[in-house]
């Protein structure tokens, strides 16, 4: 019987409207297991906190986007679809933007991140403070009068796209069309041939910011990162540079979304915390933190898999192997976070993983923080009675095996306190 | 020699961990030190300094107090803020 072909668990389709039923059984039945994602790749999943924080720091597991590919066809149980595997590790897209940071290995992923790391540092982004409290406060101006709206396309999702075209200096005449590729190339389900198409676009204009840019440099990122570009290829070649440009709109927009859509549903869903934070506005970066480890706009980092064989607990994850790290799942791990099932605002929670961990952890974390506390802050303090529209049970949440966010966050405004 | 600091903004990101995992380690509250705090010359803590999400790493020449700056990061992209903006 030993010899019994295994069957694997198949994800379900749905999961993500339930991620967390299914992590909190993986977690209980073991540690790595073998299981079929819903598009058809074979990966080890991985859901406990200490094996995810784990293999985020261990050399052994790659993201080497030139091998990812091959990994996805030596794993695939039926035709993949490889809707989201990565951002530009899907078909139709254009190799130079799959060629960034995040589908990189050390030593050329440290020589890519030190170049822009200087972009995103904390200190930097303090700056922007003012800058996010304007944009929020005008797309919660526009709102006023209408009684039901949907937050993710009307506050989550705008917000923090201008804020990642100040940071790059796309000019605001660009950027509606920038945004209409760049959207295509973002989450699941698109035609591949419009993706393709996209693709396209969406290279040819980032060429055609870098040349703008050197003509009129202004302090924005693509400038700096266009001259470092000119004075040392070696650095940083022209295709880094576009593909740095893709990674930077694609993981600066849809994640802070997610990440800012689900804060605000479970404040809306938890009534008795969301008193809390009216009542005590100070605990507002304390929330944040809490509430991205409650629900982590990243659901599962993206893929990576072994070179090696990996010897964690008391099985071994062979080498060549993909492994999906659950970045949710470990965020409410209660061997880590006490009752972590529970949303409490109070809890200050030390070592959450919505970021990621290790080289790749999420470079403009200290820009979601603002974008959250500030964006948070503003829609509470000018719409003092805002509650859902539809019972929470109706709301959807996005078919990706990565990102978790709503598809539609619908709520009644209600009254608007002055500005 | 170096001495090598990480300062209080640290949030445990794990980078320097990453990067350079015989320098660094974590402890219990999820702050980064470093192994020890005098160490030889070693490139790995200069790119674990320059991808420290909160620049919460400080490397100076033991003797002089002198700071070891990465020449290889693109120092004109960071215009440091001048106090709080708010």
């Amino acid at each position: 019987m030993d010899d019994a072909p295994r069957i694997l668990e198949r994800i379900d389709a749905d999961f993500m409207q339930n991620p967390f039923d299914l992590y909190a059984r993986l977690r209980k039945e073991g540690g790595p297991q073998e299981v079929v994602m819903p598009h058809g790749a074979k990966v080890w999943i991985v859901t406990r906190y200490d094996d995810v924080r784990a293999l985020l720091t261990d050399p052994r597991v790659s993201k080497d986007g030139r091998r990812m590919d091959e990994m996805f066809t030596r794993h695939s149980v039926n035709p993949v679809v490889q809707e989201d595997a990565e951002p530009g590790g899907g078909t139709g897209f254009d190799d130079d933007l799959a060629a960034h940071m995040m589908n990189s290995d050390p030593p050329r992923h440290t020589r890519l991140r030190k170049l822009v790391s200087k972009g995103f540092t904390a200190q930097r982004m303090e700056g922007l403070r003012p800058r996010i409290q304007e944009l929020a406060d005008e797309l919660l101006d526009a709102m006023v009068g209408r009684p039901e709206v949907d937050l993710i396309d009307g506050y989550a999702m705008p917000l923090p796209i201008a804020l990642v075209f100040d940071l790059m200096g796309v000019p605001h005449r660009d950027r509606h069309a920038f945004w209409g590729w760049a959207a295509k190339l973002v989450g699941a389900g698109h035609d591949p041939e419009e993706v393709a198409g996209a693709s396209r676009q969406f290279t040819e204009y980032a060429k055609h910011l870098i040349d703008a840019k050197r003509e009129q440099p202004d302090h924005a990122l693509i400038s700096a990162l266009v001259r470092v570009t000119d004075e040392d290829g070696d650095r940083l070649s022209r295709s880094e540079l576009v593909a740095m440009i893709f990674l930077i709109v694609v993981a600066g927009s849809e994640t802070p979304a997610n990440q800012l859509g689900s804060a605000v549903y479970h404040l809306l869903t938890n009534p008795d915390e969301l008193a809390k934070l009216r009542a005590d506005p100070s605990l507002m970066p304390a929330a944040v933190e809490e509430l991205m480890r409650y629900d982590s706009g990243v659901g599962t980092a993206s893929f990576r898999f072994s070179t090696d064989d990996i010897p964690l607990g008391d099985v071994v994850i062979p080498a060549g192997e993909l492994i999906l790290l659950s970045l949710g799942s470990a965020n409410r791990d209660d061997a880590h976070f006490r009752s972590a099932d529970w949303l409490d605002l109070n809890r200050h929670p030390v070592g959450g993983m919505a970021f990621g961990h290790g080289v790749h952890y999420c470079i403009g974390a200290p820009l979601a923080r603002l974008i959250m506390q500030i964006g948070l802050f503003r829609l509470l303090a000018r719409y003092p009675d805002i509650r859902l529209a539809v019972p929470a049970e109706r709301l959807r949440w996005k078919e990706s095996t990565l990102v978790h966010g709503l598809v539609e966050l619908p709520v009644l405004l209600g009254r608007a306190a002055s500005a | 020699m170096w001495r090598v600091t990480v300062g209080d903004s640290c949030v445990g990101s794990g980078m320097c961990i990453g990067v350079a995992p015989h320098r660094f380690q974590l402890d219990a509250d999820d702050r980064s030190h470093p192994v020890t705090v005098e160490m030889e010359p070693d490139d790995s803590v200069l790119d674990a300094a320059a991808s420290c999400p909160m620049e919460a790493i400080r490397i100076t020449h033991s003797a002089s107090g002198e700071e070891i700056v990465d020449l290889w990061t693109m120092s004109s992209a960071s215009p440091r803020t001048q106090g709080d903006p708010t």
